[in-house]
């Protein structure tokens, strides 16, 4: 085989695994092509999309609108579903054909299960869970400059360097790493749902994005798992990603979990449509179900208004909410870590201040 | 049938995290632990080791003290373990780390009933890449994310979580499986007879020079120097700046707060 994992240089453009769930892309996949457009545009190199799946050639043109230059569409009745074995050989053998020099897939439980399977078969590395990517050094320079709290000014960087710099949290979010992978390619990195900003659609850009046909070779040999049935969980699921507010209760609930839960959906109700959140004491408590959690092992969120009811503020859940454009924090210990994010921290018991808020608000709205 | 559990000791980072004015993690100042996704593929072997009376070997890559790790393992219920330890496989990254473990393991022998359990992710590199990259290097069929694990001959049945729901996946064995935490699975803790033969029972460590010279092994792409992913720089990030605390009574601060928002548009 010609392949060469070490042969950096034959090795161009910024590619995108798109995934579809139920013949319809997910959100992830939109926010990873606009990304990976910015890249592209960095490296002066084109932006391709791979959407395995099948019959879903009508849902790729929609993926040009927010940046791609081409799709390639690989359809067969085996890739309807997700499976490991079908798709990391569906994925590879194009990747190994055709030579993409960065491999972006979404840190879903799909895209984790596929990326390490595909990066082991490629032989390159895989970072996990991006949260950051440059290739300009320069832009690299000016996100450490605000993200981190690193000397920079002490430091000489490689100006003229163009490896993906791929950066992620690590030991439950305490460090932050860039990780390269200088010496094999494809540069593969899994980048977590909601951090990357979606771009605006554009109609214009959807119908010139080339849409490409792939055969796809596939025998019953390749296939030893089965999915022998797929189970939605019957229950409304809440877009925390998309919310604007989010209105999050944590244990400080406690002494009266219903009432509580209530006080959250009305003082979102006052903001104006908002969705309830919780931290992972609530979800392990089974008083919200698990969608709802917000975190480190939650939803990264980044809403308008974030109010934090009753949470302390332990790092994997600031990991989630902590680029939120603006943070209440109600709580009744005054040191609780969850002020050291907030904009404005009120000191209190929830129970007294919340009524208090809604009532305001409400005042407010109808003076 | 054997079933190797694949563990990792990891340093407690639930509580207080020291974290070094160079940006690596203070290690010393914190309790190791196994980490918390591993106790649910211990637990899950362990379940079929009673139903079935197969083997449980726990595998560890790690430094010399992880012996005590193992032990505990072994006091759960484990027939024995294996300690990879060596200096040359020290910094290994993820492909690296899998491509060791899966010559371990393939030294070991694995039969056509046997199964591979890891955790989902380990809580301080956190990338749940070694599972599926341990099952790549050995040619064998993997499901994440599993929750519940039956199985009947060569055929294993498993609950695969997604976000939305979940999947049921039927799979060959030898297959490997990655689990997670779920309230139907309760780790047990040692047992008082499990205390007391655990040093009895066998460890067997497997150095570099065991493993240097089998197939799955590539000496180009182990250890530091080999791994294909470096790190680049490691930071902390910066604390966002201390806002405002409301002052006065409970009506004052949300007088405040609200008039505030009213400023900013935000109401
Ligand atoms: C690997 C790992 C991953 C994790 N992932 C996440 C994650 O994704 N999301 C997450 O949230 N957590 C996560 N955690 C857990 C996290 O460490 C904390 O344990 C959790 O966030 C605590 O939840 P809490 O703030 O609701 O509860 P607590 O820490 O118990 O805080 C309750 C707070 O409520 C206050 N309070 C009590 N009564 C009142 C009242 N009447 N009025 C006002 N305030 C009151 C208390 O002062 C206290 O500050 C993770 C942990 C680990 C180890
Ligand atoms: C800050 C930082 C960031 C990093 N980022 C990356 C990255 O993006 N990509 C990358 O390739 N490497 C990365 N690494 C290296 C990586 O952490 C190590 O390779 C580590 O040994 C294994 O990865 P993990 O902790 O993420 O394990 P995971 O893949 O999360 O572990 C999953 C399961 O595999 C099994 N397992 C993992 N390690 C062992 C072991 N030593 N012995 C036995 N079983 C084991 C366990 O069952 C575990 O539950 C990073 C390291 C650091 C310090």
């Amino acid at each position: 085989m010609s392949f060469n994992s070490a042969d950096i240089n034959s090795f161009r453009d910024i590619w995108v695994f798109c995934e579809q769930r139920d013949g319809k892309l997910v959100n992830t996949d939109f926010e990873l092509i606009s990304e990976g457009r910015k890249l592209a545009d960095e490296r002066g190199s084109k932006l391709v999309g791979i959407l395995l799946g099948h019959e879903v050639k009508d849902i790729a043109k929609e993926l040009g609108g927010y940046g791609a230059d081409k799709i390639i569409v690989c359809d067969h009745p085996e890739l309807r579903l997700y499976t490991t074995d079908a798709y990391a050989k569906v994925l590879c053998d194009v990747v190994m054909e055709e030579k993409p020099e960065v491999l972006l897939i979404g840190a879903t439980n799909i895209g984790r299960d596929l990326g390490p399977r595909c990066a082991a078969r490629l032989r390159t590395g895989l970072t996990a869970d991006c949260t950051h990517l440059d290739i300009d050094t320069k832009k690299y320079v000016d996100f450490l400059a605000t993200s981190s709290t690193l000397d920079i000014s002490s430091m000489s960087f490689p100006m003229e360097d163009t490896n993906l710099k791929m950066t992620r949290p690590a030991f439950g979010g305490h460090l932050m790493a860039t990780i390269i992978c200088p010496r094999f390619r494809p540069c593969m990195s899994t980048v977590r749902p909601g951090v990357m900003k979606k771009s605006e659609f554009s109609q214009e850009k959807a119908e010139v994005c080339q849409i490409v046909m792939r055969h796809v070779e596939l025998s019953a040999a390749d296939l030893k798992t089965k999915v022998v049935n797929v189970v939605k969980e019957a229950k409304k699921m809440v877009d925390l990603i998309g919310a604007d507010i989010i209105v999050s209760v944590g244990r400080g609930i406690s002494k009266d979990v219903e009432g509580g839960i209530k006080l959250a959906e009305k003082l979102a109700d006052a903001f104006g449509n908002g969705v309830v959140g919780g931290s992972r004491a609530v979800i392990d408590s089974g008083w919200l179900p698990s969608d709802h959690q917000v975190g480190q092992t939650g939803k990264t969120v980044h809403p308008k208004v974030y109010v934090a009811l009753g949470i302390s503020g332990a790092i994997q859940h600031k990991a989630g909410m902590q680029d939120s454009e603006l943070i209440i924090a109600v709580n009744k210990d005054e040191t609780a870590p969850i002020f050291d994010c907030a904009d404005y921290g009120i000191t209190g018991d929830l129970f007294k201040v919340v009524p208090l808020m809604i009532e305001a608000i409400k005042e407010t709205q109808n003076a | 049938m054997r079933i190797y559990v694949c563990v990792k000791q990891v340093p407690d980072t639930s509580g207080k995290v020291a974290v070094n004015p160079d940006g690596t993690l203070n290690r010393a100042s914190m309790a190791a632990i196994i980490n918390p996704d591993d106790m649910s593929a211990i637990e899950q072997a362990l379940k079929l080791k009673d139903a079935t009376g197969c083997q449980v070997t726990a595998v560890t890559m790690g430094p010399p003290p992880a012996e005590g790790m193992l032990r505990e393992i072994i006091a759960m219920g484990a027939d024995d373990a294996v300690l990879i330890s060596a200096r040359e496989f020290g910094g290994s990254d993820t492909f690296a780390t899998s491509q060791i473990i899966a010559a371990a393991i393939h030294k070991l022998g694995l039969g056509k009933e046997d199964m591979i359990f890891c955790g989902r992710q380990a809580i301080d590199g956190d990338t749940a890449q070694v599972g599926p990259q341990i099952a790549e290097k050995l040619n064998i069929p993997q499901v994440t994310y599993a929750t519940g694990i039956k199985k009947s001959e060569n055929l294993v049945l498993v609950k695969r979580m997604l976000e939305d729901g979940y999947m049921m996946i039927e799979v060959q064995a030898p297959c490997l499986i990655t689990c997670i935490k779920d309230k139907t699975i309760k780790p047990r803790y040692m047992t008082l007879n499990g205390i007391m033969e655990c040093y009895s029972k066998p460890l067997e460590v497997l150095n570099y020079e065991a493993l240097k010279d089998e197939p799955l092994i590539e000496l180009d792409t182990i250890g530091l120097k080999g791994s294909p992913t470096n790190i680049f720089k490691s930071f902390t990030p910066p604390q966002k700046g201390v806002g405002i605390m409301l002052q006065g009574t409970d009506k004052e601060k949300v007088d405040d707060l609200v008039d505030r928002l009213q400023k900013k548009h935000v109401i």
